[in-house]
């Protein structure tokens, strides 16, 4: 407690609704860091965001932030949403559709006591940080799903938050979209000092942007650690197929990328310069021998390690590029695969994902 | 299944013949009587008969009572509202009933009521008039008061609605934010319904300028004190039919002016 954590967040957040929900989580996040609370779908990550933020009261166990206790049912703390400084950008990102964007900005500020124009020249200056100052004076509906996300980061930080929350920040974007500005989100979450915690179903973004991603399954946290390492080794087939995507970080040109001194052949070659690509394990296929037709991407290497996970088996094949692979039980037996095998691997041009990176987070 | 529905609804476009004719009939009911009392009014002595001591009389007190009813039904309904739809009390459906009943109870038996309760012998008029020497019946405050009566359940029920259907995350992310409940309230929930807010308080306003029986049975009819336009019109209809036609008149065109001014996107927010 009285570590490096007492600026930080350290939560342990119990809540139960009926007999039927149930949530009990801990998280700890120093300052300057960004954990990723991973999980699909209802398995508790918005009701973590809610007790938080002061939204819900916990049930049982913890919030201290910044060395404050901000909820503890059992000392009777609770300190409302309006006494924390977290600050929020909620999914769809809640912009007051009755305030122009200054006015969003300011809102904070607003509240907390700081006289309009001085709210207003702080807004505006964090406006022009994130590149909206010709939005200023327009109406939330008028702007782009981009625009609005970097308004409702600008408004969350406005207010000098302990605690920086971000939901699903990027679910309401379109495809093209959600990738630009991954990588602006990115940016803009370095520039904030404090700790930082992601709420995603998404692994691509949980892996760009977080320091450590933390798997939540049905209340629990079933895996914690660094971004490869939950690549890496998945500890149950659901971590496997959520964090299952091989990424591979190297630098493209002319159609090829050097990944640490091997060559994957990928489709087009406009792309250039420093890259992230996504292989699907599955997307991988295993032979005893060089395959024949000769695919551009085949290379020879060893089995680290097999996984069977049910129907499905799950290798980390090691040098010149690891990566997971996953094949059906099926073709793994008649390939008498053991660990130290020497195997051929094989993968499409057009089954690696590529798309231009310029992050740090992935080692 | 869809397709044959659809296909079934087709020849549906063109209304049946019996429906225009309904229609055409429901829609002259409302049409005959504004047309009968157009045919009855006297144009040329307009401006005189409007400017009668009855007719202004009457005209200034309804325009102060049914403000100052409005606002009460403002500064109390508004509350009301959020209780009714945002907080979870035993006997919240007896309340949300309670408050509607004067939208049904015809408005006489109102007023009556409010005579039992507030009058001289009443069950709190005769506590409040000792300790007070305060007498709402038959003075301009009781046209108030039976006038709020009949009126703020429109702004309470248009409200309730509003509050329901805000979405209530909005209010937490102003509060993550900072905002006080009150701040909330004021920057948030209250400019976030507002057209139901300007919506109920124009309906509200509208009903309280037409407001009678409660009126006249709570407050009586007296020239000057008690009189609104609606119970002018009464009067004159017994002695004065062509001030009556006149007043009438009057009433017609504020009500239209009121339903222009409210136009379509207010209406929607009801």
């Amino acid at each position: 407690m009285e570590s490096a954590l007492t600026t930080g967040l350290d939560a342990v957040l119990g809540l139960s609704r009926g007999e039927s929900f149930r949530i009990d989580i801990a998280l700890s996040i120093a300052p300057g860091r960004t954990v990723a609370l991973l999980g699909p779908n209802g398995a508790g990550k918005s009701t973590a965001v809610a007790a938080l933020a002061g939204l819900l009261a916990l049930d049982r166990g913890r919030i201290a932030l910044a060395g404050t206790v901000l909820d503890d049912p059992e000392e009777n703390v609770f300190a409302p949403p309006e006494a924390r400084r977290v600050g929020v950008v909620f999914q769809d990102y809640l912009l007051f559709p009755h305030l122009t964007v200054i006015e969003n900005v300011a809102f904070g500020l607003r509240s907390r006591g700081t006289g309009r124009q001085e709210a207003l020249a702080v807004a505006s200056e964090w406006l022009a940080r994130l590149g909206l100052s010709e939005q200023t004076r327009k109406r939330p509906e008028a702007l782009s799903g981009g625009q609005a996300q970097r308004v409702a980061l600008a408004r969350a930080l406005a207010t000098e938050p302990d605690l920086l929350l971000l939901d699903e920040p990027l679910a309401a974007l379109d495809v093209t979209t959600r990738v630009e500005l991954r990588h602006t989100l990115a940016q803009h979450l370095d520039t904030f000092s404090g700790p930082r915690l992601l709420i995603t179903h998404d692994p691509t973004e949980a892996f760009l942007l977080a320091d450590e991603i933390c798997v939540i399954e049905g209340g629990s946290i079933t895996q914690t650690g660094a971004p490869d390492d939950i690549r890496l080794r998945p500890r149950s087939p659901y971590v496997a197929d959520l964090a299952g995507a091989n990424l591979v970080t190297g630098h493209a040109s002319h159609g090829l990328v050097d990944a640490g001194g091997h060559l994957l052949h990928i489709v087009g070659t406009e792309v250039s310069g420093p890259v992230l690509a996504t292989i699907r394990p599955a997307a991988i296929s295993v032979h005893k021998r060089q395959p024949e037709g000769s695919p551009r991407n085949a290379w020879p290497t060893t089995i680290d390690l097999i996984e069977h996970l049910g129907e499905r088996v799950r290798l980390r094949v090691g040098d010149p590029l690891p990566l997971a692979v996953e094949i059906t039980e099926e073709s793994s037996r008649e390939l008498q695969l053991v660990r130290g095998s020497v195997i051929w691997v094989s993968v499409k041009a057009t089954e690696i994902g590529v798309e231009p990176y310029a992050g740090s987070h992935i080692g | 299944m869809t397709g044959l529905a659809a296909d079934r609804k087709r020849p549906g476009r063109r209304p049946l013949p019996a429906l225009i004719v309904l229609a055409g009939l429901g829609l002259a009911l409302f049409v005959i009587p504004l047309l009968g009392l157009l045919g009855r009014v006297p144009w040329r002595d307009l401006p005189e008969l409007l400017s009668s001591d009855l007719v202004s009389d009457a005209l200034r007190l309804s325009l102060v009572t049914s403000l100052t009813a409005t606002g009460v039904s403002a500064v109390l309904g508004v509350p009301l509202a959020w209780m009714i739809a945002r907080v979870e009390f035993p006997g919240r459906a007896l309340v949300r009933g309670i408050v509607t009943l004067p939208l049904v109870l015809p408005p006489v038996v109102g007023g009556a009521a409010l005579l039992f309760a507030l009058g001289r012998r009443g069950v709190i008029g005769e506590p409040l008039n000792e300790a007070t020497g305060l007498l709402l019946p038959f003075s301009t405050w009781g046209v108030v008061v039976a006038t709020t009566f009949v009126a703020m359940p429109f702004l309470v029920i248009t409200l309730e609605g509003a509050l329901r259907s805000l979405d209530a995350r909005y209010e937490g992310a102003a509060a993550t934010l900072g905002a006080s409940r009150w701040t909330v309230m004021r920057r948030v929930t209250l400019p976030m319904i507002g057209p139901s807010l300007v919506a109920g308080l124009v309906l509200t306003w509208a009903r309280a300028l037409g407001e009678f029986g409660a009126t006249i049975t709570f407050a009586g009819n007296l020239q000057g004190r008690t009189q609104t336009l609606p119970l002018a019109v009464f009067v004159a209809l017994e002695s004065d039919r062509d001030t009556a036609v006149a007043i009438s008149l009057l009433m017609v065109v504020v009500s239209l002016a009121v339903l222009i001014a409210l136009r379509e996107r207010w209406w929607r927010a009801l």
